[in-house]
């Protein structure tokens, strides 16, 4: 689906030159307010906070020592280390979880497969609220609060469904002739998922990694819930500048910026898998 | 957990050296689903049963001793309750708002994209990125560096045309987030849509326009069905993210000024209020609502899914 490769020369008529400019004006409107976002995170507090706005004022990296805790304030690094840890191995879970899962639905079908696609996707359409009580109660009696395990496990919960679903379909796209030919000619079923799967597999089993971990790093209900000072995540560090009084403008940038620049990254290197992963691999 | 998931490897070549009877046959081939169906069991369905039956008692956590079983009091409240109604109300007008104003604005962005222009990858990957910022940082972002009355970007813009300077938030505090909100999920419904206008047969659309078919009759009749599909599905994956909103309404508003839905007033009831009755009966409710959404949503994606397998 990629737009590099897709629509032949579309004559450029009358209006297709203008039609080119209004696209260009979209695409700035719509980027203006991380831009802005990014310029005042370079900005002093007092060249941040004016109106009109400045724009020409000097560039400093207060923002950011401000927000790396220079004056005293908390520190970021153990919430950007709870997030990461939190991301990283629940997304190693689901792996693990999903893989053999979307194996069992695809390459080797299981009966009635399409009712077990469908479990999967119908807990993610149970609202996370709809649960967030009882895990409360049961991490406060097991003494779980505050513990980056318990949000790792419901993590992992959280993009199952997604990554079963969209594991299915990639693997659906290893062709089963060439699976069975191997299998005629002896090889081994280790053998068969390194050389056959694992070739035409391996870019969705990427895209599907990148997209659990992108909903980890940007989960805030169960992480503002059920955790507290040890755990907390990066966005809920990000929280405790709700109520600040535009006084620390480029520090809430830089924060901002910080946090976001994970996410940013790996979404701006796989564009079209991230929809493809999205839409759960109805869109081709 | 790891036992189950190295069988596949013995079952596969076991029918080869020695058949197994059927049943044990049947069981290897679905061992490999089975950890992942379990963990999913017992990460979700069991706390939502658990959610089932608190709501049932009237239960307070600050007077855990005091509690006891009430039926559905807690649903009549939850029905009853003025501001609990309209956090129902805000929860749909917010769904369907943002939905429909980011389809829109998506199929636009897609029409301009999928023609071709000076530029193109780069504009795309300007319209992508608000969709890429972290939640709780887009809506500081709005809710600081763009709200802000006093030297906030949008009022600094309205400066230089000597407009009135509002305070955003203040004023329409539902508009508020729910402009923050389109600015997030437009993108991604442009991608959607975008990936099915580079599906659509060139062929068809060439000798229409041969047969001197107009833009508009070409887009009404050979885009605009072709799309429905990507249209439904953009609708009901927003529909699913949107109800369950939950940072933008915490970080902009915190539920005040009448923006609270539905996933924020249950959070609020049992975080902040210790209801733990009331809080999961509105979290029932919330299940209700989306259950509504989602047999609709699936009969889509089956429908999806069933081309994709008939290809």
């Amino acid at each position: 689906m990629s737009s590099t490769t897709a629509t032949p020369a579309r004559r450029t008529g009358r209006g297709g030159r203008s039609l080119g400019l209004v696209a260009w004006l979209a695409g700035i409107v719509f980027f203006l307010p991380i831009a802005w976002m990014v310029l005042t995170s370079f900005h002093s507090e007092a060249d941040a906070a004016t109106n009109p706005p400045s724009f020409a004022a000097p560039l400093t990296l207060d923002g950011y020592r401000e927000f790396f805790g220079a004056a005293g304030g908390a520190s970021p690094w153990p919430a950007l280390i709870n997030s990461t840890v939190a991301s990283l191995a629940s997304t190693l879970f689901v792996l693990v979880l999903a893989l053999p899962a979307a194996y069992a639905l695809s390459i080797r079908p299981v009966k009635k497969w399409t009712d077990v696609l469908f479990f999967f996707l119908s807990t993610k359409m149970l609202p996370a609220v709809a649960g967030l009580l009882p895990l409360y109660l049961f991490a406060k009696n097991a003494g779980m609060l505050d513990n980056i395990w318990l949000l790792v496990v419901l993590y992992t919960s959280m993009n199952l469904p997604i990554a079963v679903w969209m594991m299915q379909s990639f693997l659906a796209e290893v062709p089963v002739a060439v699976i069975e030919a191997a299998r005629v000619d002896g090889a081994p079923l280790p053998v068969i998922l390194a050389r056959v799967v694992a070739p035409i597999a391996l870019p969705g089993i990427a895209a599907t990694s990148l997209i659990c971990f992108i909903f980890s790093w940007n989960e805030l209900l169960f992480a503002r819930v059920l955790t507290g000072v040890v755990a907390e995540t990066a966005p809920v560090f990000l929280t405790g500048f709700i109520t600040s009084q535009g006084l620390f403008l480029a520090k809430v940038c830089a924060a901002s910026l910080v946090v976001s620049l994970p996410v940013l990254a790996a979404g701006f290197a796989a564009q079209d898998k991230l929809v493809q992963g999205l839409s759960l691999g109805a869109v081709k | 957990m790891t036992a189950t998931t190295t069988a596949p490897p013995a079952a596969a070549s076991a029918p080869a050296l020695r058949r197994p009877p059927a049943r044990l046959r049947a069981w290897a081939t679905r061992a490999p689903l089975l950890p992942a169906l379990v963990f999913m069991i017992v990460v979700t369905q069991l706390p939502f049963v658990a959610t089932l039956v608190i709501s049932f008692f009237d239960w307070n956590a600050l007077y855990p001793k005091a509690r006891r079983f009430t039926w559905f009091d807690n649903y009549q409240q939850v029905l009853t309750d003025a501001d609990l109604r309209h956090s129902v109300w805000v929860t749909v007008l917010l769904t369907a708002s943002v939905v429909i104003a980011s389809l829109v604005l998506g199929l636009a962005l897609a029409l301009l994209l999928d023609r071709k222009f000076k530029g193109r990858g780069v504009v795309r990957t300007l319209l992508i990125a608000p969709f890429l910022v972290v939640p709780v940082a887009a809506a500081l972002l709005w809710k600081h560096v763009l709200y802000n009355p006093e030297y906030g970007l949008l009022n600094g813009l309205l400066h230089y045309v000597g407009g009135p300077q509002p305070d955003w938030v203040s004023n329409t505090p539902l508009l508020a987030v729910e402009a923050s909100l389109v600015w997030q999920w437009t993108p991604f419904m442009m991608l959607i849509l975008l990936a099915g206008l580079q599906s659509r047969d060139q062929q068809q659309i060439e000798a229409a326009r041969v047969d001197g078919a107009s833009d508009w009759q070409i887009f009404r009749h050979l885009t605009l069905p072709h799309l429905r599909r990507y249209l439904e599905l953009g609708a009901l994956l927003g529909s699913i993210y949107i109800v369950q909103n939950f940072d933008a309404v915490f970080t902009l508003t915190s539920g005040g000024l009448g923006t609270a839905n539905l996933p924020y007033t249950v959070y609020q009831s049992f975080y902040q209020a210790h209801e733990n009755g009331l809080a999961s009966a509105a979290g029932v409710l919330v299940v209700i609502g989306s259950i509504i959404i989602a047999t609709f949503a699936l009969r889509v994606v089956s429908s999806l899914f069933r081309e994709e397998v008939s290809r």
